[in-house]
């Protein structure tokens, strides 16, 4: 039966062309959409596996159903008080209703564009209503600086305060550009700042600011160290008066003291006969001062010669 | 087989093909179509790896290191994930050639490391980040090109931790904080975005304020070690005159005291002395008196150059003295 073995053939084939063409299998990572010639008519398939369709008339269009990224190009935008800064910020988004997707940008070229406008957009509008400092910090966290003083670090006070800050201002681009998104069927997940940089000729601006605040500081530190210096050198002189004429005070209380108390030593014992006592001295003083070179006169009544004239009284 | 046709074309005597016997066709045919449903059902897994098993598409399940058999022919797909790499990412900064001396590539990735601060200044900051894939699953389907979506929020996180902290504070203060801080934040987004992406560390490499700042902050550290110097000269100096002056002083009161002790004995001899003669003297008070009057002239006026005796009644003496002084210097 040669006819009947070649008939089954064919229809084996058959089978196989149309089972290929009536399922087909969707990956973790995608998501899809039927076309009737060409001509989308939704049925999104999100659930990963087999799937069945119309043979020959539908076919599969795919999209990714992974977060998908976006990295703007740096944009120079005025910040609400005037100060031109470069902003590279990046998204992530994906496809959240395909056939929209399909029907409004076709791809994820034409997702891509669009995704510029939007975030571009929307970026401009809320960095030019916000201060450079809402962009760059995040929170009113207390900042040190170094070497005012004498642990090395002090507080930075003279600082605008933050009312938003770069996490709201982040949300508020994704809030903003995700009014707008849904109508091409697609959700984006985040925003974030990436760069945010002065432009070149304000960046020369606060080089030399900084320079100028490193060099006050510098100067401060010399200025202290000579400060000290004059202060030490001060010290060691107080010192030293202090020290020299505490001495002196001292060992002028000591002499005070030992002269007053020879002096009443010998009150005490001469006052008993203060007679005797210049009797005694004179004596002494006469040893004394009567030496080789003297010359003495002597009257003859005085005590010593009184028996050269007279023999008695 | 194929000699038939046109006979000016081929030499039969030229090719001469072995004559295959049609018995053994099928058995051959059937060992290569086990060999390949074989191949295509046996696969395995390295240690640091996972296995992660689709059918149709569809995840069904994960399997660990080892050989394991999938159903074929394309129903079944295994990808692996390496699990216990260490995946490392540089910013501003690539190496060229890791080694002993590792070699840099030359190039400006300022646009990635410069950054603002908190005080409107700006540094430069190179860093590393080491992560692992923690869920290899999230890995696989939640996102494409995670590798760009890892630099981004790294560069993001950098950024808003630095801007929240002085110039300061990122070079020097707080430099061991941010690593931490960043990887904490870097860890959220990336959960966020399910990612499946485990942050192991986040390094900070050099971290300096632009170029054209350097000199300023060195001349900030060139001033602070010229102050420490300055006091320590002062100090010096001040050493060197105190404690002196101290012991002098000790030495000046050390002497008054010998100088109180000297009087103060003195005082006490003399005083004992004269108490002495003068108990003997108010026993014989006259004669003693007399004694010593004499004692002393007897020991004076051995002494006395010239003596002159002179009667009360006698006048004028003073002339003849002179002229007894005019004969001795002749």
């Amino acid at each position: 039966m040669k006819i009947a073995q070649a008939g089954l053939s064919v229809l084996v084939f058959l089978i196989f062309i149309i089972a290929n063409s009536a399922f087909y299998v969707v990956d973790e990572t995608e998501q899809t959409i039927l076309l009737e010639f060409g001509r989308p008519i939704g049925k999104t398939v999100t659930e990963a596996g087999l799937h069945m369709k119309v043979p020959f008339i539908q076919d599969v269009q795919r999209f990714e159903k992974r977060i998908l990224e976006w990295d703007g190009d740096q944009n120079q935008i005025p910040t609400e008080d005037k100060r031109f800064i470069l902003v590279d910020n990046f998204a992530r988004w994906r496809i959240k209703d395909p056939l929209l997707f399909y029907q409004s940008v076709i791809n994820e070229t034409g997702a891509q564009s669009r995704l510029d406008d939007i975030i571009d957009g929307v970026t401009r509008d809320i960095i030019t209503q916000s201060r450079l400092i809402e962009v760059v910090r995040t929170s009113n966290r207390i900042m040190m600086a170094t070497g005012e003083n004498e642990s090395g670090v002090v507080e930075i006070k003279d600082i605008e305060q933050v009312k938003r800050g770069r996490k709201e201002i982040a949300r508020d681009i994704l809030k903003k550009a995700n009014e707008i998104a849904p109508k091409y069927g697609i959700e984006i997940v985040d925003v974030q700042l990436k760069h945010i940089n002065y432009i070149e000729s304000v960046r020369q601006k606060v080089y030399e600011r900084m320079i100028s605040e490193r060099l006050r500081i510098a100067e401060k530190f010399r200025s202290e160290g000579q400060g000290e210096r004059a202060r030490i050198d001060g010290q060691r002189e107080k010192d030293l008066q202090a020290i020299e004429s505490e001495a002196y005070r001292k060992a002028q209380e000591i002499i005070g003291k030992a002269d007053a108390e020879a002096i009443s030593i010998y009150a005490e014992s001469f006052g008993r006969d203060p007679e005797f006592y210049s009797f005694v001295k004179s004596l002494d003083t006469y040893k004394k001062t009567l030496k080789d070179n003297s010359t003495l006169i002597l009257k003859t009544d005085s005590d010593y010669l009184r028996y050269i004239k007279r023999q008695t009284r | 087989m194929a000699q038939s046709g046109r006979p000016g074309q081929f030499n039969p005597g030229d090719m001469e093909i072995p004559k295959i016997d049609k018995k053994f066709v099928y058995p051959v045919v059937g060992v290569i179509l086990i060999i390949w449903l074989l191949l295509s059902s046996v696969y395995t897994i390295d240690a640091d790896k996972v296995g992660v098993i689709q059918r149709f598409g569809r995840y069904t399940t994960t399997t660990g290191s080892g050989i394991h058999l999938k159903i074929p022919f394309g129903i079944e797909k295994v990808t692996k994930v390496s699990i216990k790499n260490n995946y490392k990412q540089e910013f501003g900064f690539r190496t060229q050639k890791a080694g002993v001396r590792t070699q840099y590539k030359t190039g400006n990735y300022l646009a990635e490391s410069a950054m603002l601060t908190g005080d409107l200044n700006t540094a430069t900051v190179e860093w590393i980040v080491q992560f692992q894939i923690k869920d290899p699953i999230k890995y696989l389907f939640k996102v494409r090109r995670i590798e760009s979506t890892i630099r981004n929020v790294c560069e993001a996180a950098m950024r808003a931790i630095v801007g929240d902290k002085s110039v300061d504070e990122v070079i020097t203060i707080e430099r061991e904080l941010i690593s931490t801080e960043v990887a904490a934040l870097m860890q959220t987004l990336l959960d966020e975005y399910e990612t499946g992406i485990d942050v192991i560390t986040v390094n900070l490499q050099d971290v300096n304020p632009p170029k054209a700042v350097q000199d300023a902050f060195n001349a900030v550290n060139e001033a602070e070690q010229e102050k420490e110097r300055i006091i320590n000269d002062a100090q010096k100096a001040y050493n060197k005159v105190i404690p002196l002056s101290r012991g002098q002083a000790l030495k000046k009161i050390s002497q008054a005291e010998g100088y109180a002790i000297n009087r103060v004995n003195r005082a006490k001899g003399e005083a004992t002395k004269f108490m002495a003669i003068y108990k003997e003297y108010t026993k014989a008070k006259e004669v003693t008196r007399r004694r010593m009057y004499l004692e002393t002239m007897l020991e004076i006026l051995p002494n006395i150059k010239d003596l002159y005796i002179i009667d009360e009644d006698q006048e004028g003496i003073l002339p003849l003295l002179q002229l007894q002084k005019g004969k001795d210097s002749k």
